[in-house]
């Protein structure tokens, strides 16, 4: 099984994602993540889809991509192509013995805590997906109360574009 | 004008002459605009054959078959047609009704979300929210469905739609889709590739499938298989590309096909697949087609190459320009003793039946059917042992061998072959089912009989879901669940209600002279019911 990235450019119209999402279900390709967005043309959205599978289906997951009528583009990257990147919003329930702690991971991971009140804290972290895992596991034990996460986002790095 | 003038406008523009339908409260509005048009309307007696109807159109015209329906149970029942449509590649225009475009996503009465529902089934699929985007709709509908990988759209018009005013008509003379550029033309590196390979090659085939059809390749493919005496077998979807008594031609493939069909394939060491999908029932271990030699793929949809089995030599185009592009080339191949081997299975190889001389022998009335057929005859298989019989045994001359071969789906003969008759009122043109898939359409006589559609039907019939049976005598031993078509309507009394002429046929004797009646008259539709052994089996 090997990761792979596509960034899909869709037509920005009602139903599409659903096809989309649709047909990796019907063809039972895994999908790890998917984040979805308009692009600066407000025609086009761009889609991040991250799956793993193995080569074959990986060429099916392109090729079928490409059928759909509403897809204008597919790029497919392996992680080390591209920048990729994870929002990820965490709530935390927090005491006066761990508070310090807490704050002190956050500083190392370069995430940020955007919320406070008597018992909770929230922290953003936007960093790679790999980052997000750790964060995640450094905090397994701190009680988190629940996670939001965009799912992973991707460009294809700048000296693609100058070959 | 309303929104229904001009969807009637725009087939118009498509030159459509036939819509199959069934109204309702949603699609009135297009069936009212449609009597003001030479477009001929027929009241097909469930949704579902509406679109195999359509199906059997295309497949005749090679244009896209329309058909319409209305909203909610309508559009539901549309969908196995679609389906079949789809997974055989057919291009279809389905137009259904839809409630008013305030109510969607209300569940008012008869809303269904259809568009949503045949995602998995259809090429493209649009709503149209908008009157004004009628005329664009229906030109990139048409160009969708017919070009490139052909299949299925469907166009989903609320009422209100329908009924609205448009501004202006006008039917675009161009599509213009960024998203859509089907490669038709092969390209040239590949092509010289296979030329070389074939150059080299000892024993090579070529596998023909559906594609080779939908491409209207047959001229192209037959010349070059002669030019280089380069043998053709082919998938279900394929009979018909070559003759069947074409000395080049080794017959059907697959578990159910000839084995000297199957032991050329596998016995070759060039295989150029050519429209086909490579899927199991042609090929039951792709693994096994890509050993020990070159696989040639070419199929004009780039995801079917590879999909089943990885390809030596891919090749992405419409069997038509490629074959066109083949005959360009100039080379030798010498397969003469290969064509020696193969001539010695095809004798050799022969199955062999024992036939019970108290009923019909399904094989050798086919056989003698299609022998006495016309030249161009158009011959609809259904469903079932009699498909079976029917892809082993039918002669195709200069005709079409219509089934429907990706879904399988039981009742796709009578309404194609009305379709097909509708296209072609001068053609001969038979259906053959068995007694189960006889009765999921049955109900299409009084369509013929109404509107005059002249379709002959043979119905083997073996009181039994033969098919399933056999299934069950080889995997259960003989432990029958649900098969039994005990209760079945006296087929002589059901054609006398239709005022349709029958001929019973109970054993071989009287064969010739049913048939003597049954092709006497293009223009008469008539029932025949062949009795045969509910024992028999298509192994």
């Amino acid at each position: 099984m090997k990761k792979r990235i596509y960034s899909v450019l869709v037509e920005n119209r009602s139903g599409v994602l659903c096809k989309v999402a649709g047909l990796f279900s019907r063809r039972c390709f895994n999908i790890d993540s998917l984040a979805v967005g308009e692009t600066d043309d407000p025609t086009t959205s761009c889609m991040t889809i991250v799956s793993s599978a193995d080569d074959r289906t990986i060429e099916q997951i392109e090729k079928q991509l490409n059928k759909k009528l509403d897809v204008i583009k597919v790029k497919t990257f392996e992680e080390q192509q591209c920048y990729t990147r994870e929002l990820m919003l965490m709530k935390v329930k927090y005491n006066k013995n761990n508070r310090r702690e807490i704050m002190e991971q956050c500083e190392l991971m370069h995430a940020e805590i955007v919320d406070v009140s008597k018992h909770f804290m929230m922290i953003q972290i936007c960093a790679a997906p790999e980052m997000i895992r750790q964060m995640i596991q450094l905090f397994a034990s701190i009680s988190i109360v629940e996670i939001a996460r965009t799912g992973t986002l991707a460009l294809s790095k700048c000296a693609e574009n100058d070959d | 004008m309303t929104g229904a003038d001009a969807i009637i406008k725009c087939l118009e523009a498509e030159g459509v002459e036939t819509v199959f339908g069934y109204p309702g409260v949603a699609i009135c509005p297009f069936f009212n605009s449609i009597l003001d048009s030479d477009i001929k309307t027929v009241l097909i007696r469930t949704e579902q054959n509406a679109a195999h109807a359509a199906s059997g159109v295309a497949r005749i015209t090679g244009k896209p078959g329309v058909c319409a329906v209305t909203s909610g149970p309508g559009a539901t029942n549309v969908i196995t047609g679609i389906a079949t449509a789809f997974a055989d590649s057919i291009p279809l225009i389905c137009i259904t009704g839809q409630v008013n475009s305030e109510l969607l996503g209300s569940d008012v009465f008869q809303e269904a979300d259809i568009t949503g529902a045949v995602e998995s089934f259809v090429k493209y699929s649009y709503l149209i929210k908008n009157v004004n985007d009628i005329p664009r709709v229906f030109k990139e509908a048409f160009h969708i469905a017919n070009t490139g990988r052909k299949g299925p759209v469907l166009i989903d018009i609320p009422i209100d739609i329908q009924n609205a005013q448009i501004k202006q008509f006008h039917y675009p003379e161009e599509v213009n889709l960024r998203t859509y550029k089907p490669t038709v033309k092969g390209h040239a590196v590949q092509i010289k590739k296979v030329i070389r390979e074939l150059e080299k090659a000892k024993r090579p085939i070529i596998c023909v499938g559906g594609g080779v059809l939908l491409a209207g390749a047959q001229q192209e493919l037959r010349a070059f298989s002669e030019k280089y005496r380069i043998p053709v077998v082919s998938t279900m979807m394929g009979i018909g590309v070559m003759p069947t008594k074409h000395p080049l031609y080794y017959g059907m493939v697959g578990n159910n096909g000839k084995p000297c069909a199957n032991r050329a394939m596998n016995e070759s060491d060039v295989l150029i697949m050519v429209g086909a999908r490579v899927a199991d029932r042609a090929v039951s271990q792709p693994d096994l087609i890509t050993q020990n030699k070159i696989l040639v793929h070419i199929d004009v949809d780039p995801a079917e190459i590879g999909k089943n089995a990885g390809p030596t030599i891919p090749l992405v185009g419409d069997a038509k320009h490629i074959f066109q592009d083949f005959a360009k080339e100039e080379f030798t191949c010498d397969c003469e003793a290969w064509i020696g081997t193969l001539n010695d299975y095809r004798r050799e190889l022969m199955p062999k039946r024992n036939p019970n001389p108290a009923y019909v022998d399904p094989a050798r009335f086919i056989e003698r059917l299609s022998e006495r057929m016309e030249d161009n005859a158009i011959y609809v298989a259904d469903v079932g042992q009699n498909q079976i019989w029917s892809c082993g045994y039918h002669i195709v001359k200069q005709g079409r061998f219509l089934t429907s071969g990706g879904m399988g789906t039981m009742g796709y003969s009578i309404p194609a072959a009305m379709g097909a008759k509708t296209a072609a009122p001068d053609r001969q043109v038979i259906a053959v089912c068995g007694d189960g898939s006889f009765q999921m359409s049955m109900m299409e006589l009084a369509t013929m009989r109404q509107h005059n559609i002249p379709v002959k039907i043979i119905v083997l019939k073996n009181n039994y879901l033969g098919m399933v049976r056999e299934y069950q005598h080889y995997t259960y031993k003989d432990n029958y669940s649900v098969v039994d078509l005990t209760g079945s309507p006296d087929l002589e009394k059901l054609a006398a209600a239709y005022d349709m002429p029958f001929r019973r046929l109970e054993n071989m004797d009287q064969c010739e002279e049913v048939l003597d009646v049954l092709l006497q008259d293009n223009n008469q539709s008539m029932l025949v019911e062949c009795l045969i052994d509910p024992m028999d089996l298509v192994k």
